[in-house]
């Protein structure tokens, strides 16, 4: 297929590998595996946490009794939904990180530097 | 505002405060002007590539970007329209807060870092990669500069409430003078100071918003002795509303028709972060996807402890003033912090009342002006790089005369926002941002999405999907209660409201969604698997990232 305008080469631009070596290392088992560790552990966790935020905005329309009972004085269990809401999304950017500097950096890091140095 | 609001208690409130201390409030003003300026100045000497003027030069670090990317992100919508949000409806107005920050997961898992690796300047760079350029770039430069006008629109309407409130300035002629200059001020910094000189500008500003938050948040629970439960308690009985004041419903509850609206708000939160063009950007100016990464770490972290400041700010408001007053000096509550300020510090015509309410106001006028810098750059390197060198000049144009009609474009923006600035000053700028989240969320997310994780997404599927969300959400908002039929439209005085929605986002994401994925079945020509190939080794990878 063709583009009717490329994008123009970057003059100081770093080095691009053809897109032969593009497709031969997006179909490698190695590139293979770094796509499903992203994708396992990113996508249903987005599915999670999209469903938790809906839960906590549909429970705030639709069941306003319950969230309106007090747990401790006048803090009541629709504050505290709230408020873990912003737990779960620390600890979602904590464990994706982690996950993102242990199982995804080296794997890109090994991909990147070879195709680099193939160039 | 009327005349019969003028003798308002709530307003007459903040005049004497204001006019008492005018010099004050103007000294701390005229102190961030220039302190920017100078800033501008100094990073303009040091913007000679393109590269420096679309991405910084690509050499902050997580920290320094983390810090702008809050800068840029808590916009006037956060803190004067979160606030009076809540002030106003006690519960309602923290959805919010929740919506703001938990979208920042989308960016983090699935956007921040492929998108740093694949483009260079715009997210046009990663729309247009695996497609046809010329069409998608010209689809991507539109829809990013009608995000940034809606949101510019909001930012505007924030600075007019605000130095209306805090100069006693309440003719029309004087709050548009007002909004023309920040327009100015704008223009002044993107052209001379570009990415590097707005990144400055937005990490100052970070600092000042989360020192003068962390201020009013100390001063307000140290006055209900940091008893959280005696706050909610005062401010739901001060509020007249009781304890609903505490619970979900109070401005989205009362009918069917406001609960899908509450859910459509909350949808268009969650979705729009990951595809406002001015926050994207952002990622460029730091040198890997790992730093990427990080500084969306310090974002979350520093715009999660700001959110949480402003529900004390919020109900600090309410426990603290009359509702009558807080409506009668701005109909959305977009006063409420400062005024709140303004009562922590000693009541009205108090020293330290005039001193705390100067000080929020100058944290507010400089948090709109970083704000609208990041946005005017984001619409004016999406013209000048999108449709400018590659649609009109078929990506022959040189950096130079890239980066003259990105300064060119700026002005041009500037003053198309100060035309529009002017008609949405009586609205709450939180509502009026969640419309630039709807719109970035039905328009940019699901081709960002598309293009990176699916390998059958064609040309046809990007511009439907672009073209369809973006159409589908501003003409939902155009016939929504939001233009006209209510007493807080832009035109109360005419109803063709046929959509009962104030925020088209239930409708307008799936539909946008939708239509990326039928154009892409039903489209005659095959996906460019080499390109997708590039761009997904490229995204994942880093290999040959600018």
């Amino acid at each position: 297929m063709a583009t009717d305008a490329p994008p123009p080469p970057a003059s100081t631009g770093p080095v691009q590998p053809t897109t032969e070596a593009f497709v031969a290392v997006q179909e490698s088992a190695e590139f293979g595996a770094l796509r499903r560790s992203h994708r396992a552990f990113a996508f249903p966790l987005t599915v999670a946490f999209v469903l938790w935020y809906l839960l906590y905005v549909l429970m705030s329309s639709y069941a306003g009794d319950f969230m309106g009972t007090k747990v401790v004085g006048n803090i009541n269990v629709a504050l505290v939904f709230g408020l873990l809401q912003f737990v779960t999304t620390f600890l979602i950017a904590w464990l994706y990180s982690r996950h993102a500097s242990t199982q995804l950096d080296p794997k890109a890091a090994a991909i990147k530097s070879r195709m680099e140095a193939d160039v | 505002m009327s005349a019969a609001a003028l003798t308002h208690p709530g307003v007459q409130l903040a005049a004497e405060g204001a006019s008492e201390h005018r010099p004050l409030i103007i000294a701390l003003f005229g102190v961030f002007v220039v302190a920017t300026l100078f800033i501008t100045v100094w990073a303009g000497r040091q913007t000679k590539s393109a590269s420096d003027f679309y991405a910084g030069g690509r050499q902050f670090t997580a920290f320094q970007n983390g810090l702008a990317v809050s800068g840029d992100y808590m916009s006037a919508a956060s803190f004067l329209g979160i606030a009076g949000a809540i002030a106003l409806f006690g519960y309602d107005g923290f959805l919010y807060s929740i919506g703001f920050l938990v979208a920042w997961l989308v960016a983090l898992l699935l956007v921040a870092e492929p998108l740093r690796n694949s483009g260079r300047y715009t997210m046009g760079d990663v729309l247009a990669y695996r497609m046809r350029q010329r069409p998608v770039r010209t689809a991507a430069g539109t829809s990013t500069i009608v995000v940034s006008i809606f949101y510019l629109l909001a930012q505007m309407a924030g600075a007019g409430v605000l130095v209306s409130l805090l100069l006693g300035i309440t003719s029309d002629g004087g709050k548009i003078a007002i909004v023309a200059l920040v327009g100015l001020l704008m223009i002044v910094y993107v052209t001379i100071g570009g990415m590097k000189g707005t990144t400055w500008v937005q990490m100052v500003k970070a600092v000042l918003l989360i020192a003068g938050t962390l201020l009013i948040t100390f001063l307000i629970l140290l006055k209900f002795n940091f008893n959280i439960s005696d706050l909610l308690g005062t401010a739901a009985s001060n509020s007249g509303k009781g304890t609903a004041f505490l619970e979900p419903g109070l401005k989205y509850g009362a009918t069917g028709t406001s609960k899908l609206d509450f859910i459509s708000l909350g949808i268009a939160l969650v979705l729009g972060t990951a595809g406002l063009p001015h926050i994207l950007i952002r990622f460029y100016t730091v040198p890997t996807a790992k730093a990427a990464r990080k500084s969306v770490n310090w974002a979350i972290g520093i715009i999660g402890a700001f959110y949480l400041m402003t529900i004390v700010l919020g109900f600090g408001a309410a426990a603290l003033l009359k509702p009558d007053d807080i409506i009668a000096s701005n109909k959305a509550g977009n006063t409420a912090a400062p005024l709140a300020a303004l009562e922590i510090g000693g009541g009205a015509g108090s020293t330290g009342g005039a001193i705390l309410l100067a000080v929020i106001s100058a944290v507010a006028f400089a948090t709109i002006l970083a704000v609208v810098a990041g946005l005017t750059l984001a619409s004016s390197s999406s013209f000048a790089h999108d449709i400018y060198a590659n649609v009109i000049r078929r990506g022959k144009a040189t950096e130079k005369e890239e980066v003259r009609a990105a300064r060119w474009a700026t002005v041009a923006i500037g003053v198309v926002s100060i035309a529009l600035g002017a008609l949405a000053r009586d609205m709450n700028v939180a509502g009026l941002v969640a419309l630039a989240f709807a719109v970035a969320a039905s328009a940019n997310l699901p081709t960002i999405l598309y293009s990176l994780f699916w390998k059958r997404f064609t040309t046809q599927g990007a511009l439907w999907s672009i073209y369809g969300g973006l159409a589908s959400s501003v003409l939902l908002v155009l016939f929504s209660p939001v233009v006209s039929s209510k007493p807080s439209s832009m035109f109360p005085g005419v109803d063709f409201a046929w959509f009962p929605l104030e925020n088209p986002g239930l409708i307008s994401i799936p539909l946008g969604f939708l239509l990326g994925w039928a154009g892409s079945l039903i489209s005659k020509e095959e996906p460019d698997k080499g390109k997708y190939a590039e761009l997904e080794v490229k995204s994942l990878t880093g290999t040959g990232a600018h």
